[in-house]
């Protein structure tokens, strides 16, 4: 995991909402890379008992980034990474970063794209935004947050997006009309969708019902490893048991415990660490396999998912 | 250091008179791990520098063939245009080539190319062609020609360039003038299983589903590698579908007698390599030829050679178009077999 990570320096630390926390990165060495629209990075956070990793999406212009800019909300089930950032990071701070991947990137073929945030789900299309303009895409952003806990960078949004810039703030009462926004999309409109769960099945749910083909629906949601109950990982090839607690994910305690599992997004979301079961009952909280491949009950995803028995024994 | 030899133009058409120096059969990348021919993905990581002198140094291998593969190049776009094609979405994924190769390649070969960035504006020197270009990086009307055609014409091998979309790949944009059989023109487009639908028993081994999943997460500036091979009569970058009238016929030409001189093993050194800016999949596919004649001078890679032949199963002698001349190629490898 510690293999090609980049340095990075705190340049600045900002509240850009209520619960909501802007770091700016610069580079410690060399010059950070360009990245592609809608990419992420995994953020290295050395607590005092256990090294969070979360997953960020990057705000800043891809096309020559002089700093990488990312935002936290403040979890209000924090098992301890946005925590992390909100009270221990500070200006100067060097951290470690993952190089750019991208799970979320434009269909730049697309006629139409229709940008759907849901609070901290803005951050992927600070991205995007740039590089639409350059290219001179056909888009529109539509925002909706909670102004007592959300809604950073409406302002200038407003400002930079004009006409295609439209805002729903459900603390004053204002509601997006997912269905009038989906019949408006002429053919070849392309729909993204970043934010809670529950935004993304009801516009899944809406587009299904109205049948947009689901080619034309993407959405990305870092699903952050939520508590469970603790259970025992057994390690097929070494015999090795490794305990999870809690508050630990399968791949954290696999990690603590020296084992390496592939692993990219640690959401739920890249099927990187895809693990096969070999005994014992897992429980499924991933968004990547299908309904099929989970009823089988022969592989795991250990970033997010534990288990139903007491014990898992993966071919690891 | 650099075994180029800038004078002479060799041909991979007509007369032939392509060759390998010394140096260059040594440093071929002979593709085969064991004796018992068998099918794997057999991907690796391209760390880079490589073994020095080898062709795994450098993102982009240069060697004594570049001005005749460069030559090659031109006369086959001049017959087909249609050998370079970038899709309107690839073009900043062709600007994300043009940043790989041009900033690789004059850090690997300082003596051969050089480049100067001020800003936006680039000025380009590529010695062995001499060129000389300045440009606005990005700005596609500041080019001599398209930016995957200007740059594609300055390196060996053909480039591919996939797009990435919900986790898969498309070959949206490409330049290739020296394929193993496949055509630019009909698979652009194309998803990653489709493109590779003719591939036979890989299917039923799930071998492109573990693929796929791979090559989607290769990450930034940790590009992998594979070798894929094949044979080819007579020392022929261009077997492309579209030229199969003048080289199919080729391979009834083979007789006992010479080939030697007429069988080439055709080794691609294939890396994937991720753009920065576009999130696309670069595919370089640089294709090595060795006579058979040459091959056998290291007695080991003859032995080796003679065992996979042998073992080669039927459907792959077929995909790959070995048919009819593939028991005398076996037949004649056997001499440097000592268990025969």
């Amino acid at each position: 995991m510690s293999e090609g990570l980049i340095e990075v320096r705190v340049a600045s630390v900002a509240d850009v909402a209520p619960k909501i926390r802007e770091f700016r990165f610069t580079p410690v060495a060399e010059a950070l890379p360009p990245f592609s629209p809608g990419a992420h990075v995994v953020v290295e956070m050395p607590g005092a008992g256990k090294t969070y990793r979360n997953a960020y999406s990057l705000m800043s212009d891809p096309f020559n980034p002089e700093n990488y800019g990312i935002a936290v909300r403040l979890q209000d089930e924090s098992r301890g990474g946005s925590v992390f950032m909100h009270t221990q990071v500070k200006e100067g701070d060097v951290l470690r970063i993952t190089p750019p991947a991208n799970l979320f990137a434009p269909h730049w073929a697309a006629k139409k794209h229709i940008l759907l945030a849901g609070g901290v789900g803005i951050t992927p299309f600070m991205s995007y935004l740039p590089e639409m303009q350059r290219r001179g895409a056909d888009y529109e952003l539509h925002y909706l947050f909670r102004s007592e806990q959300t809604g950073a960078y409406r302002d200038e949004l407003k400002k930079a997006l004009g006409e295609r810039f439209f805002s729903y703030d459900s603390d004053a009462g204002e509601k997006c009309d997912v269905r009038a926004l989906l019949a408006q999309g002429a053919p070849g409109t392309h729909i993204y969708i970043c934010g809670p769960e529950s935004l993304i099945h009801a516009v899944k749910a809406e587009a299904e019902a109205m049948g947009v083909p689901a080619g034309f629906i993407h959405y990305e949601e870092f699903a952050a490893p939520k508590p469970g109950k603790p259970f025992t990982v057994k390690v097929a090839s070494s015999g090795q048991e490794v305990a999870v607690s809690a508050d630990d994910s399968m791949l954290e305690a696999l990690e603590a415990a020296g084992v390496e599992v592939t692993n990219m997004c640690r959401g739920g979301v890249c099927g990187q660490c895809v693990t096969r079961v070999l005994e014992g009952t897992p429980e499924h909280r991933d968004d990547f396999l299908s309904a099929a491949e989970k009823s089988r009950n022969d592989c795991v995803m250990p970033c997010v998912s534990r288990a139903v028995t007491d014990s898992l024994t993966l071919d690891l | 250091m650099l075994r180029v030899a800038p004078t002479k133009l060799e041909t991979f058409r007509d007369d032939f008179t392509y060759s390998n120096s010394r140096e260059a059969i040594e440093r071929f990348p002979f593709p085969f791990p064991e004796d018992e021919y068998s099918y794997s993905v057999n991907i690796e990581p391209h760390t880079l520098p490589g073994a020095a002198g080898s062709v795994n140094e450098h993102l982009f291998d240069i060697d004594e063939h570049y001005l005749s593969e460069m030559a090659e190049r031109a006369q086959v776009l001049k017959e087909n245009p249609k050998r370079c094609l970038a899709m309107p979405h690839m073009e900043l994924a062709c600007w994300d080539f043009i940043d790989r190769a041009m900033t690789t390649m004059a850090a690997d070969y300082p003596d051969y190319f050089s480049l100067q960035k001020n800003g936006e504006q680039w000025h380009w020197q590529n010695k062995l062609l001499q060129l000389d270009d300045t440009f606005t990086f990005g700005d596609s009307s500041t080019l001599p020609c398209p930016p995957l055609e200007y740059m594609g014409r300055q390196v060996q091998g053909d480039i591919a360039l996939l797009d990435q979309r919900d986790g898969d790949l498309f070959l949206d944009a490409g330049i290739v003038t020296c394929p193993a059989d496949w055509s630019l023109a009909f698979d652009a487009g194309m998803s990653f299983k489709e493109w590779h639908g003719p591939v036979p028993m890989a299917h039923e081994m799930g071998v492109f589903e573990r693929a796929l999943k791979y090559l989607t997460a290769i990450p930034l500036g940790r590009p992998v590698r594979r070798l894929n091979w094949t044979l080819t009569v007579n020392a022929r970058m261009d077997t492309s579908p579209e030229t199969y009238p003048m080289w199919g016929v080729e391979n009834r030409s083979v007789t006992a007698e010479n080939v030697g001189e007429k069988v080439y093993l055709r080794v691609e050194l294939q890396v994937l390599d991720r753009m920065a800016r576009s999130n696309a999949l670069m595919f370089s596919i640089r294709t090595y030829l060795i006579s058979m004649n040459d091959l056998v001078t290291n007695k080991d890679w003859a032995r080796r050679m003679h065992r996979v032949m042998k073992t080669l199963p039927e459907p792959l002698i077929e995909y790959k178009g070995l048919t009819h001349y593939h028991p005398l190629l076996v037949d004649w490898l056997a001499q440097y077999d000592p268990a025969n």
